[in-house]
This record gives structure tokens, C-alpha cells and sequence, in this order.
């Protein structure tokens, strides 16, 4: 990871920790609902968040195709560009 | 191969865990004694969780339009309208809707759910945005996504969190819906509508508002939370149901929008399934008639609504929100302990829902009460009662147990 993907993983494993309940380890590779075995509503819930810290809007059409926590940092970095 | 329901093992697990604490997820009515008793596993019990908010489902007007519907139009139309045409009764229950929001345009659909397709997918396409409340019912939720639209959800009731995201959004080259509940099915809470309007005057979207559980309810003329606060003008699009307070199936989109009643055209969910069958249009029109002629309904359920309300708040339970609403939530602990009083309710004769995650908002765990015009004041009472002994003893003693 580069330091900038580093340090986005950082804040978003900090954002997600309120809903990681089962103290799941997160990796790059963490499937966010499907390890941390969260329903729907606290994925969007959890990505009000990341979108209230870095201030940009993450559609929910995105989220289809964003399932790893690489996934949400690709992006949060694409979106911050905008 | 994988087999396609694998994934629903969980599903089955938890299923079998709510059948081990002694509940069904749904009882069986064996019969139904009126819009608020039934008999249940044998008992005569009180239905306090079926949205029958104006007590119309046993109205004799409302049977006999439906069996005279019946036996003149027949049990099913066999198609949707632009197939097979529509039925003069279809076109009159749209003119007796669009009279009584006073809106120029009405379109009727099989359910509610359909309605929120429907409109959505009807109203946006992939170049617009459509912004949610964060609350927004399944049938919004799936109405957006099947519209292609760019969809950005707001927090809860947050006016401010909206023009946040308008303004960070700017100008987007497609059109912007902002959509919103007169009152939000789980906990009761109505949008505060007059600070969305501030919003929409600022940015200049189109709104609509889903009155499922507030047509026929609020407002002076029972138009829904637009009417209460006096600001049906700013309601470009307003949803209903007749699954509540008309006590039949099928649901509407109404506007005053010169191309609304192109809809009908841009919309599959209304294009491609069946219209509703003649006695539901007919139960529902009768239904909307008697709303009209009887506006004291609505005062007999703002009575009941603050009965109930306050006599559950008077037992320290805490509730979905701070106004009386004709949807009352109880707030409890966990999803076993809520099990445990539901089943109990129903055992002492009051059915309410039960509502858990991820179907509630933040997590919560609800025994939500519906409240009817049709209640009597013992009714609610002996609902009173019940809670006090069922809920309030079970609350307390979890504290006063966590306490120790
Ligand atoms: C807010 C809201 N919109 C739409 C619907 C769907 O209505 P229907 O039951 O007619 O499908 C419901 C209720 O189920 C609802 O609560």
C-alpha cells in the first residue's frame, strides 16, 4: 500500500470499528459485510460515515461493486480527486 | 454446483431460534371479529399491529361496493391496463383520489410497493439523483435502485445533512428527487417537512413525499403530513397505499405536474402486472369516500393515538418518538428479550409487531403498536395494561437485575 492508501485504511478501519461488533482483524482483503457479518443498513450506516469524514458523496450504486476494504479505499481516493 | 439457497442457512437458523421461543414470525388470524379483534390460537385477541388506522375494514359501505364490484366486474381484470384497457372503476377511484388531495393527476397500482417502483422508476433515470432519507421504506430503497438513478441517502430527518449533500453535489446535468415519509413506519416519526422546503427552496429539486402511513391521518382535509403542515403546493409528488387507512390493497402516485400522466408510459412496475381487481378498486374508492364524509375518524385516532402514547410513556417505556403518532414503538433490549414479551403480549390477548434488525433503524428491537380510529378506550386500555404487566415489569427487572 502507499501511504496514502495506508493512511485511508487507517481512518476507515478507525470509522468502522463502531460496527465491527465481532472485533474482526481488518486487512486490505477484509470482506466488510461478509466478514464482519453486518446487514446492509450497517454498511450504509458505516459509509455515512467515511462520507461525513472526507467530506465527498459515495452514491449507494457504488457500494454494488465495493466489498473489500481495498475496494472502499480505491474509492474514497478516486472520489477525493473529483 | 452451488446450491442457490446455501446462502439462506443463517436465515433458517434464526428462523428456528424465533420458532424455539415460542412464536410463529406472522400468526395465524383464525378469524377476524372486527378492524380490531381477531381470534387467534383460539383467544379472543386485540390487533394493535395492523396499520387499520381509520377502522374502515368492516365498514358496510365498503363490502357492499366491493361485492357489488364483484358481481357486476368480476373476481380479476386479467391484465395490466395498457394491455387490456382500463375498467371505468380504475378511472373513477383515480378522479375521487386526485378530488381529495385536490391534485390534478392520479395513478393508480396494484400495492403500495408498486406505487414507490413505479414512481421512482416512472420519475428518474440513470442521469438524475435521487436523495433518500436514510429511513426510507424497502419499497423506496428498491424503487430507487430500479430507476438507474445516481442515489445518495441522507441522515435520518437532517434537513441540513441534505442541503450538505445538494451542495456538495452541485449541478449534476440530470434532475434531482428528494424523497421523503410523512411518517416513518417504525418509529412513528413524521419528516420535519417546513425545513425541507427551506432546502428545496435554496436548491430547487422536485420532492416527493411516500404518505403511506399518513394519508387519510393527518392533516385538516387528511391529505397526509403535507396537508398538516400546509404545504401540499410544495409536494411535487405524493405516494399512498390503501393498505392502511382505505383497508384494501393497491396504491397511488398523484401530482399536479402537466406530463404526470405520462408515468404510466415510462413506468414497468404499472406497464407489466395486473391492475387492481374491482373489489379492491371499488372497497378503495367507497373507502375514500367515507374518509371524506367522516373527518371525525381522524379525531377519534388523534385521541387513541394520545391515549396510548401516554399511558406507555406514563410507564416509563421508553418510545420510537416524542409526538403522538399513530405508530407507537416500545423500545426494548435485545432481540430474545423482545421475543419473549411479544410472545407474552399475544398469550395475554394484544397482537403488536415485533421489529428487528436489519429491518429498524440503528439496530433497534421494537414491539410497535398501530393504533385505529376503531379502538375503544378499553382497548387501549386493557393494551395499557398488558404492556405494564408484560413490558414494564420485564424492563425493570432487567435493570434493576443489570443494577445489582
Ligand atoms: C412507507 C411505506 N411505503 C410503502 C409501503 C408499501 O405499501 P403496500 O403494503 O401497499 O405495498 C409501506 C407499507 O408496507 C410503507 O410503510
Amino acid at each position: 500500500m502507499t501511504d496514502d492508501e495506508q493512511e485511508i485504511f487507517d481512518k476507515l478501519s478507525e470509522l468502522l470499528q463502531p460496527f465491527n461488533e465481532k472485533q474482526v482483524e481488518l486487512k486490505p482483503q477484509t470482506e466488510i459485510a461478509v466478514d464482519l457479518a453486518i446487514d446492509s443498513v450497517s454498511v450504509m450506516d458505516f459509509v455515512m460515515e467515511v462520507e461525513d469524514h472526507f467530506d465527498m458523496d459515495i452514491p449507494l450504486n457504488v457500494l454494488s461493486d465495493t466489498h473489500t476494504m481495498k475496494d472502499l479505499i480505491s474509492v474514497v481516493q478516486a472520489r477525493k480527486k473529483t | 454446483m452451488v446450491d442457490l439457497l446455501d446462502k439462506n442457512k443463517a436465515l433458517m437458523e434464526r428462523m428456528q431460534r424465533v420458532a424455539q421461543a415460542g412464536s410463529r414470525v406472522g400468526p395465524v388470524n383464525e378469524k377476524l371479529l372486527s378492524p380490531t379483534r381477531a381470534m387467534i390460537d383460539g383467544r379472543d385477541t386485540i390487533l394493535a399491529g395492523t396499520n387499520n388506522y381509520m377502522g374502515v375494514t368492516f365498514e358496510a359501505s365498503c363490502i357492499e361496493a366491493g361485492q357489488r364490484a364483484l358481481a357486476e366486474h368480476g373476481t380479476g381484470t386479467t391484465g395490466s391496463r395498457i394491455a387490456n384497457g382500463s375498467y371505468a372503476i380504475h378511472e373513477e377511484l383515480e378522479r375521487e383520489l386526485a378530488g381529495f388531495l385536490g391534485m390534478k393527476h392520479c395513478i393508480v397500482f396494484s400495492t403500495g410497493y408498486q406505487a414507490n417502483l413505479g414512481m421512482m422508476a416512472g420519475l428518474a433515470g440513470p442521469k438524475d439523483t435521487i436523495f433518500l432519507d436514510a429511513d426510507s421504506h424497502s419499497s423506496i430503497y428498491d424503487g430507487c435502485t430500479l430507476s438507474g438513478a445516481q442515489l445518495v441517502r441522507f441522515r435520518h430527518n437532517d434537513a441540513a445533512d441534505l442541503d450538505k449533500r445538494l451542495t456538495r453535489m452541485g449541478d449534476t446535468g440530470g434532475g434531482h428527487l428528494v424523497v421523503l415519509e410523512g411518517i416513518y413506519s417504525m418509529l412513528g416519526d413524521r419528516a420535519p417537512l417546513a425545513d425541507f422546503v427551506e432546502v428545496k427552496k435554496k436548491h430547487g429539486f422536485q420532492l416527493l413525499v411516500d404518505e403511506a402511513h399518513s394519508f387519510g391521518v393527518l392533516g385538516p382535509n387528511g391529505c397526509g403530513l403535507a396537508d398538516e403542515a400546509g404545504l401540499m403546493h410544495e409536494a411535487d409528488f405524493v405516494v399512498g397505499t390503501f393498505s392502511k387507512s382505505i383497508g384494501a390493497i393497491g396504491g397511488f402516485g398523484a401530482s399536479n405536474h402537466p406530463l404526470f400522466e405520462t408515468v404510466r408510459y415510462s413506468s414497468k412496475p404499472y406497464m407489466f402486472t395486473a391492475s387492481p381487481s374491482p373489489a379492491s378498486v371499488a372497497t378503495a374508492t367507497a373507502a375514500v369516500k367515507l374518509l371524506a364524509r367522516e373527518p371525525e375518524r381522524r379525531d377519534r385516532l388523534q385521541a387513541n393515538s394520545a391515549r396510548l402514547f401516554h399511558g406507555l410513556r406514563g410507564l416509563g417505556l421508553e418510545l420510537g418518538c416524542d409526538e403522538v403518532s399513530p405508530v407507537i414503538a416500545v423500545k426494548c433490549a435485545d432481540e430474545p428479550s423482545t421475543l419473549v414479551m411479544w410472545n407474552e403480549l399475544l398469550a395475554a390477548g394484544v397482537y403488536v409487531n415485533i421489529a428487528l434488525p436489519p429491518g429498524t433503524p440503528g439496530k433497534l428491537c421494537l414491539l410497535r403498536c398501530s393504533v385505529s380510529a376503531a379502538h375503544t378506550e378499553a382497548e387501549i386500555d386493557r393494551i395499557i395494561e398488558l404492556f405494564a404487566t408484560v413490558v414494564a415489569g420485564k424492563q425493570l427487572t432487567a435493570a434493576s437485575a443489570a443494577g445489582a
